[in-house]
């Protein structure tokens, strides 16, 4: 048998309770399966009938990002959370960065947000057909590649000291995309834009250099890189935009 | 025509591109999403996507890539459509390009293009290993962009129940559910694109994501859509054993090199890198020399199949074979396969870069979905200004992506995915705008009668099922349904078991009036939502073992032995074509073909016949009936595949 500790939350404004549950042992599980488990036999260790554990999941396998909790203390994916390689009681909290929705369940639209914020896109001139892109080094590709994994999971955030309720931060997950688009040969052409949002408050000197992120990230993104990186492009910005204006 | 706008269903690769396309167009979009759109299915894709670019110069066109496409489908796809789809390929890669995907590059600077299964050239655009991620990303993010410019507005966390019909059976709107508050609410639509993806969880555990229960255009067939070639679910060769899910194990890895073998010896309990070469049984290099490893996924899940349950030859007695990328260099595979190898890694303990991975057939894809129309030009394309386009046979609701039954026929080629659901998002853009354009009257200018019928309908459905206080637990009745199709409709199907899983699918709907509603809470509960699906799966898994039950052949991903017209090793494809042309000549010179070769041919052309059809499922007075129609086979001649 397996012995799990959920902290539970029945709506946004209501207060935590933990709920323990046990689960038959099977090989190769992960936390998905277990809480799919008490899915299907929705009883508490009490033997009480409870309503199932709600908590967001898609892809499982680590890849779309849903399915991000705090696992024994250590934010990350719960489909790639393997019950052998976990101590029991495995206890399963909802990140505390953002607000929880009801039980696992949290509310990242910060995070979307803040893409908008740094403009993360390209500006096409439109969908028609313009030819191909600009060649591109597999070296350039390479480091393009590996920033652009992101999944807006919220692990780096969660993770930050800096990244709070009652702050505006943008979080290491939207530089790391400030970075990749200014660094692409068309995406580059929002430069300027995307530095003075970071020359703002909630941009790039909020970040505490804590380096929590980097080490958090389950896709190994060189958080602190991006971050260092775009730290030079906004100093540089900064002299700029005081000489021409 | 003031106040328009369309109603997006679904926020995948399908959703995402007619949503930028549309908006590009002027038109406002309301964008609905089960989940951050960012989170869709499309991000489990892999491998790449296809387009005959020719980076190599090999030889390879838009032409060969048709021809790829239509066998690989076993002659089943309406061929104007895959056309089409195949001469824009290479736009539809140059422009993701222009949009910012990383896809891998050659020294040079170029896109770099790999290979992939069913075809003998270098035709795969990619990004690592993790291509429809990569691609959704970009696509994702210009629809924020047009966020930002408020021609978008996104309304994630929400499902899509049903489609409003005015008087006339038109579509005006869709009816949808807040997961959040448990709201209700029918929203104005002068059309309404379903992108919602296959049905992969009919089949419980496949490589689908959580979200693929089919139930959007599950719920189009009840409201009287036609639903084609349901039958055809395509089984990929590859895929990672799980409790919750089966990973998928990109076709890129055999792309790449990736071997597939089995010790000789049956119950070889020895370590797969201690097995001598010469004890290990390479069987589809053998048995297919031209293709080898990257036959198409049809062909590679029925021999491992036979393999593994026939031949007894699986690993540890399992279904299970090895997929051997050791003889490759770390570097090499942390480059091109590095996201799929990091997974395998992840989920079973063993690193794939030195130790073959085991690997197992998995539900993957529906070819089938519900039917949309297209117009052809003459010469043979598509006319992109068509309202017709991707229409469903309800006016004004129209599908994309795997969500509909064109491009793939009976059988999928990998990389072939990505590139239908962008292409007929974008593709279909134009011909939904002037749909738009000739409406007699805004849907924001209806009566709002029409959408208050419908809320009230869905309101009353969704309170019966929150006071269902039964015996049955939603999610385990779920299992058994999966249970039921996982046996019997898979990669072998047998009539006798496909009419008795009819019968278990009829329990199963007759005790899903017994279910308990195991959370009554109102706020952000996932239950009754879950409920509705499980009503929606189990009327799907009936038209797809209905549809499988009635096909009384063998083709593509449909394997029915007994249909099986078992063409001689020695036979020539193109044999048939001669043939064929002699038969439209006055007669068959029938002592030019081997014996054996002319009665194949005979049985053939007699299948064809009877079988080259899409089959339509329909549902009317409560019950489902399927029905077949005709197939434009009019650019491509039918003929036998073959692949060795």
């Amino acid at each position: 048998m397996l012995k799990f500790k959920i902290k539970r939350q029945d709506s946004k404004d209501a207060a935590p309770y933990w709920e323990d549950f046990t689960v038959p042992y099977k090989s190769n599980s992960n936390v998905i399966s277990c809480l799919m488990d008490i899915q299907a036999n929705p009883v508490n260790s009490k033997g009480e009938k409870v309503s199932p554990v709600v908590w967001d999941c898609s892809c499982l396998e680590e890849v779309c990002g849903s399915c991000t909790m705090v696992i024994n203390g250590q934010v990350r994916q719960s489909c790639s959370a393997l019950v052998d390689k976990l101590e029991e009681p495995i206890r399963l909290e909802p990140m505390t960065k953002f607000p929880v929705v009801r039980d696992l369940a949290v509310d990242r639209s910060r995070m979307f947000d803040a893409l908008k914020k740094v403009q993360a896109w390209v500006p096409a001139d439109g969908y028609h057909d313009l030819g191909p892109g600009e060649r591109i080094s597999p070296e350039h590709q390479h480091v393009a590649y590996k920033l652009s994994e992101c999944m807006t999971c919220g692990c780096c955030v969660e993770a930050c000291p800096q990244y709070s309720k009652n702050n505006d931060f943008l979080g290491a997950a939207a530089m790391n995309q400030a970075r990749l688009f200014n660094m692409h040969p068309t995406g580059k052409n929002l430069r300027n834009e995307r530095l003075n949002v970071l020359m703002q408050k909630g941009g790039i000197s909020d970040c505490g250099n804590a380096q929590n992120c980097v080490e958090a990230c389950p896709k190994s993104i060189p958080l602190t890189e991006s971050i260092a990186d775009l730290g030079k492009q906004v100093s540089k910005q900064f002299w700029n935009n005081l000489f021409s204006s | 025509m003031a106040d328009q706008r369309v109603i997006v269903i679904g926020g995948g690769l399908a959703g995402l591109a007619a949503t930028m396309k549309i908006a590009e167009l002027g038109t406002k979009v309301l964008l609905i999403s089960f989940q951050p759109v960012k989170r869709s299915h499309s991000v489990c894709a892999q491998g790449g996507i296809n387009g005959a670019v020719n980076i190599k110069g090999e030889g390879d066109s838009p032409e060969i890539h048709f021809y790829d496409t239509v066998k690989g489908g076993d002659f089943l796809a309406n061929q104007p459509l895959c056309k089409d789809m195949c001469y824009h390929a290479p736009f539809v890669i140059y422009l993701l390009d222009r949009l910012g995907v990383p896809f891998n590059r050659t020294p040079e600077g170029n896109l770099d293009f790999r290979r992939f299964g069913g075809t003998l050239h270098h035709r795969t655009a990619f990004a690592g290993a993790t291509t429809g991620q990569q691609l959704l990303y970009a696509l994702d993010e210009q629809v924020r962009r047009f966020e930002t410019q408020g021609l978008v507005e996104k309304m994630e966390w929400h499902e899509y129940l049903g489609a409003v019909l005015d008087s006339e059976g038109r579509c005006v709107g869709a009816t949808i559910n807040n997961l959040r508050t448990g709201e209700i609410r029918a929203e104005r639509g002068d059309a309404v694109i379903l992108a919602t993806g296959g049905p992969g969880l009919v089949y419980g555990r496949s490589t689908n994501s959580m979200v693929c229960t089919g139930t959007a255009t599950t719920s189009a067939y009840l409201q009287g859509a036609k639903y084609g070639n349901a039958e055809f679910i395509q089984i990929h060769p590859s895929a990672i054993p799980g409790r919750d899910k089966l990973r998928l194990m990109s076709e890129s890895a055999r792309g790449e090199g990736g071997r597939v073998w089995v010790p000789k010896n049956p119950g070889d309990e020895r370590k797969p890198r201690d097995v001598p070469e010469d004890e290990r049984f390479y069987f589809l290099e053998e048995k297919y020399p031209r293709f080898g490893n990257l036959v198409p996924r049809d062909v590679g899940a029925r021999e491992i199949y036979d393999i593994c349950i026939n031949q007894k030859l699986g690993v540890h007695g399992e279904m299970k074979v090895y997929l051997d990328l050791t003889h490759k260099s770390r570097e090499f595979l942390d480059d091109r396969l590095g996201g799929i190898l990091e997974i395998y890694e992840k989920f079973t303990g063993v690193d794939p870069r030195e130790e073959p991975m085991e690997i197992f057939p998995a539900v993957h894809y529906s070819m089938g979905g519900i039917w949309t129309d297209y117009e052809s030009t003459d010469d043979g394309f598509i006319n992109h200004q068509s309202p017709r386009n991707q229409m469903t046979s309800i006016p004004g609701l129209y599908a994309a992506g795997e969500a509909d039954y064109q491009y793939h026929g009976a059988n999928r080629l990998g990389a072939n995915s990505l590139l239908s659901c962008i292409y007929t998002g974008l593709m279909m853009g134009p011909g939904v705008n002037n749909y738009l354009k000739n409406l007699p009257e805004a849907a924001s200018q209806l009566p709002s009668s029409v959408f208050e019928n419908d809320e009230k309908r869905w309101k009353e459905r969704f309170s019966d099922i929150s006071s269902m206080k039964g015996s049955e637990n939603p999610y385990a009745l779920h299992s058994e349904l999966a249970e039921a199709m996982i046996s019997n409709v898979l990669i072998v199907r047998e009539n006798d078991k496909l009419q008795s899983t009819l019968d278990v699918i009829e329990d199963i709907e007759s005790r899903w009036k017994d279910i308990e509603c195991v959370d009554t809470q109102d706020w952000s509960n996932p239950v009754p939502s879950f409920v509705n699906q499980l009503w929606n799966m189990i009327q799907l898994s009936k038209i797809i073992t209905m549809g499988a039950l009635k096909r009384d052949e063998f083709r593509g991903s449909h394997y029915k032995p007994e249909f099986d017209l078992n063409q001689p090793d020695d036979f020539d494809p193109a044999d048939y074509l001669e043939y064929e042309e002699q038969k439209a000549n006055g007669g068959v010179h029938k002592d030019q073909f081997a014996p054996s070769h002319v009665d194949y041919m005979e049985r053939f052309e007699k299948n064809n016949e009877d079988w080259l059809k899409s089959s339509i499922a329909t549902y009317n007075n409560g019950k489902p009936a399927v029905d077949f129609e005709s197939v434009d086979t009019s650019l491509i001649a039918p003929r036998p595949r073959k692949y060795d």
